[in-house]
């Protein structure tokens, strides 16, 4: 066992992890370790934009996109760190400009901007242009440009190192155990702090946006070291997958304006959202599309709706959603310039986390714990909570910018004065503890079969619409399928070098806990708020439900819920129409 | 319908040479070779090693040689294969081997760190936005959407006959920013790229252009940089 040592070790290179690692590269000893190379971080699959009300092509207002974000989030949001979100939206991207973000230009040279589902003018008038946009690859631009800063800076990067412990004390964090892909050494990270920018879990979905790294580790990995998740049943699903691979095609498209039709031709988001129409918050379209297949308006009755582009022209297309044209064409063998787009909702991202405070500095979860001192968090895999039940298009690159930032300054200060507290007595304990359990395993079933029952389960059970009764199937589903895990055998153990068969099984049994979670949450959770939909309570109840679900893991391995209150305070909640 | 697949296998801890290996996958016209893959791995042979994680041409981990040409396995169907012989599965060209079709990327982001991949502006920020017409970005939109998947570098003649050549990824990345309206950096970019492993290295031989899953004309880019390296002579 080698142990390494830093002042402070980031897990993740997305834009989170990266802007965090840039603050700190100047002062400190900062070591950047990912399960891929930097650029390939999922951040970059990010297409549409970055929301900042700085206005460029109409008028905006800081107030308006904190009202939107609040409102997007059916008030689970708390409204104060949506304040710091939205009030520090626009130095961010001026910021991410001036390290070289090749953003989309107006004809005066200006970051270009376009409209998105959910932000609005005046309250919910009518959408606005405040999706700072670099074509539909905003996401590889901003990702890009920060891993260009991560060279700058020198940043010390751990490629394809596999963080699978983290080194939890008397609630003191001491440092990680990660796994070296080159060599499958397991190696001890000593450090002062650690951060957590680990992305989501969309891997425990079947049609799902995600990447196959999206496999909700550092989530799990800090759940089993004792911290708490935040809202895990608030789960999006983005309205445009492409049908059957769920390949994102970017709200942009709609921004731009993309029309969604069903199989009479009818544009039926003007039932659902006279207002908005396809400019609604992802819930709301997500859950109309499905309600147009499940009552057999998809086309010819199938599960698709057509998304129709052929109206914006070839020009429009190819200059601002050269992308998804692309991708449209090589997994569809679509021309979206001529032909309307099969689609449907795909798993996209998770509202809920690891909770932290608005620096970063991950909390306990309910008012019993105290904070997980040297322990932090930004970035998808992080609930500050910024986007409450239901997360607007666009704010979620913010949020890593800007909560990425916030959480580097703030272990800049706190490493001022932190000091070395010791490692456990026997840090790889609960890794080789787990190998040693697959090692013993039977084996006979696959990974690959179990894996593909969790993601129908997932989708059958907690997807766009929910029941008790589809609930409390699935958790019993989720308990066979614990049991056939538990006989799966690595075919390789020990010591080989890229040894993705240990790595996905460690992954998928991450994914499993993550699921877990999920339903427990979405079980207990009586009412439909945001993404959470519940046919069985269909309205929302902020008299029994205004409250933040905080899941703790037992000492037996059951989970427990307890809550704590929503930040509430500048907007009082209103029945949420579009 | 069934499918064939012959994949480079070598496991440099254990392997005296690399061999091939033959599995048969069940599969559909329209799945990725990438879908493929994942099939073997979970379900046949958990020990083949490959790397991949958007599956779908943004992230650029997954390029690979695929029936001798360097593509990447999510964007390559089976349809646009020909299925009924064995396809042909090996890593990219020219790096080291750190396991079956991984291969050892240091050297090639060594290269990309040369250039100074970052922009260098000697003037203090303004307290919005620089400006910068769409005539301006326009110049750098082909440049700016590479993805660093390595299809590129790997398949270069020039590249594979001198190994200290930047080769074409390191020089689209130079020209992403020589061509920046906002960047200053050009003078001292231009030094390093004006160099026999540089710039003067690429004979324009395309096979770059051929392999770049994003569509980039490669070799104008770098014919735009000898026309600024020599420019800066006279």
């Amino acid at each position: 066992m080698s142990v390494i040592k830093h002042d402070v070790v980031i897990v993740g290179a997305g834009l989170a992890g990266s802007m965090a690692a840039v603050q700190l590269a100047k002062d400190y000893d900062v070591a950047l370790l990912a399960k891929c190379y930097p650029a390939q971080s999922h951040s970059s699959a990010a297409q549409g934009g970055i929301a900042a009300a700085i206005g460029n092509m109409e008028e905006d207002h800081l107030h308006w996109h904190w009202f939107d974000t609040v409102k997007g989030g059916d008030y689970l949001t708390d409204q104060d760190a949506a304040k710091i979100l939205v009030h520090e939206a626009p130095e961010t991207v001026y910021e991410m400009e001036h390290m070289g973000c090749p953003f989309s230009r107006t004809p005066e040279g200006k970051i270009a901007q376009r409209k998105f589902g959910g932000h609005t003018r005046n309250y919910g008038e009518a959408p606005v242009l405040r999706a700072c946009y670099s074509a539909d690859r905003t996401g590889h631009a901003l990702l890009h440009t920060l891993f260009e800063q991560l060279v700058k800076h020198e940043v010390h990067v751990y490629p394809e190192w596999y963080c699978v412990d983290l080194l939890v004390e008397d609630n003191v964090c001491r440092g990680i155990v990660a796994w070296n892909m080159r060599d499958s050494e397991l190696h001890v990270f000593h450090t002062k702090a650690v951060m957590f920018a680990t992305g989501g879990g969309g891997q425990a979905f079947l049609i799902t946006s995600n990447a196959f790294a999206n496999t909700g580790d550092g989530l799990v990995v800090s759940y089993n070291a004792g911290v708490p998740l935040q809202d895990m049943e608030f789960f999006q699903f983005h309205p445009t997958g492409i049908w059957h691979r769920g390949i994102l095609l970017t709200e942009g498209a709609r921004g731009e304006g993309g029309t969604l039709i069903n199989d009479a031709g009818e544009r039926f988001m003007e039932k659902y959202s006279p207002k908005l129409m396809e400019l609604a918050p992802r819930d709301l379209v997500t859950r109309s599309i499905t309600t147009e297949i499940l009552e057999g308006r998809g086309i010819g009755g199938k599960d698709y709706v057509y998304l129709d582009l052929r109206h914006l022209g070839a020009k429009k297309i190819m200059e601002r959603l050269p992308e998804i044209h692309s991708f449209i064409r090589t997994y569809l063998g679509v021309n979206c310039i001529t032909e309307p787009v099969p689609i449907q909702p795909t798993a996209h991202y998770m509202m809920g986390g690891i909770p932290t405070d608005v620096d970063g500095q991950v909390k306990g979860g309910d008012a019993k714990d105290k904070d997980v001192v040297g322990f932090f968090a930004a970035g998808e895999c992080a609930c500050v909570s910024v986007h409450g039940a239901n997360r607007l298009g666009t704010n979620s690159q913010l949020e890593t910018c800007v909560f990425g930032k916030r959480a580097g300054r703030r272990m800049a200060e706190w490493l001022q004065d932190a000091t070395w507290a010791p490692l456990p007595a026997e840090p790889l304990a609960r890794i080789n503890e787990r190998i040693a359990r697959f090692d013993a395993a039977p084996g006979g079933v696959t990974q690959g079969a179990v894996r593909r029952d969790l993601k129908h389960l997932m989708r059958e059970h907690c997807g766009v619409f929910r029941t008790k009764e589809g609930l409390e199937e699935g958790l019993q589903m989720l308990q066979e399928l614990k049991a056939r895990f538990a006989r799966i055998k690595p075919s390789t153990n020990h010591g080989e070098p890229y040894n993705l068969d240990l790595k996905e099984t460690v992954e998928l049994e991450n994914t499993i806990t993550y699921a877990e979670v999920m339903i427990t949450g979405a079980l207990a959770r009586q009412e439909t708020r945001g993404a959470h939909a519940r046919r069985d309570f269909p309205k929302r109840d902020d008299v029994k439900w205004m409250k933040h679900t905080i899941a703790h893991k037992q000492p037996d391995g059951t989970i427990r819920l307890s809550y704590s209150p929503v930040a509430l305070g500048e907007f009082e909640p209103i029945e949420r129409k579009y | 319908m069934k499918v064939w697949f012959r994949i480079q296998r070598y496991d440099p801890t254990k392997d005296k040479k690399p061999y091939y290996a033959t599995y048969e996958v069940e599969a559909a016209k329209t799945d990725r070779v990438l879908d493929c893959l994942h099939t073997i791995l979970w379900e046949q042979d958990g020990t083949l090693a490959f790397r991949r994680s958007c599956s779908h041409g943004v992230c650029g981990s997954d390029a690979m040689r695929i029936n001798r040409k360097n593509r990447l396995a999510c964007q390559t169907l089976l349809q646009d294969l020909n299925t009924r012989r064995r396809i042909l599965i090996e890593p990219l060209p020219s790096l080291p081997i750190v396991k079956d079709l991984v291969v050892d990327m240091t050297d090639f982001f060594k290269k990309y760190e040369v250039i100074k991949p970052y922009l260098i502006s000697k003037t203090p920020p303004p307290p919005r936005e620089r400006l910068q017409s769409p005539a301006e970005r326009a110049l750098i939109d082909e440049a700016a959407k590479c993805i660093l998947c390595g299809a590129c570098t790997t398949s270069c003649p020039s590249n594979w006959g001198d190994p200290s050549y930047l080769g074409p990824a390191a020089l689209l990345k130079a020209y992403r920013f020589i061509f920046d309206s906002r960047d200053d950096g050009a003078a001292e970019r231009l030094s390093i790229l004006d160099d026999q492993h540089g710039l003067w290295r690429c004979h324009t031989i395309f096979n770059c252009v051929d392999v770049c899953p994003k569509e980039i004309n490669i070799t104008w880019h770098i014919a735009q940089l000898k026309k600024a390296a020599a420019l800066r002579e006279t």
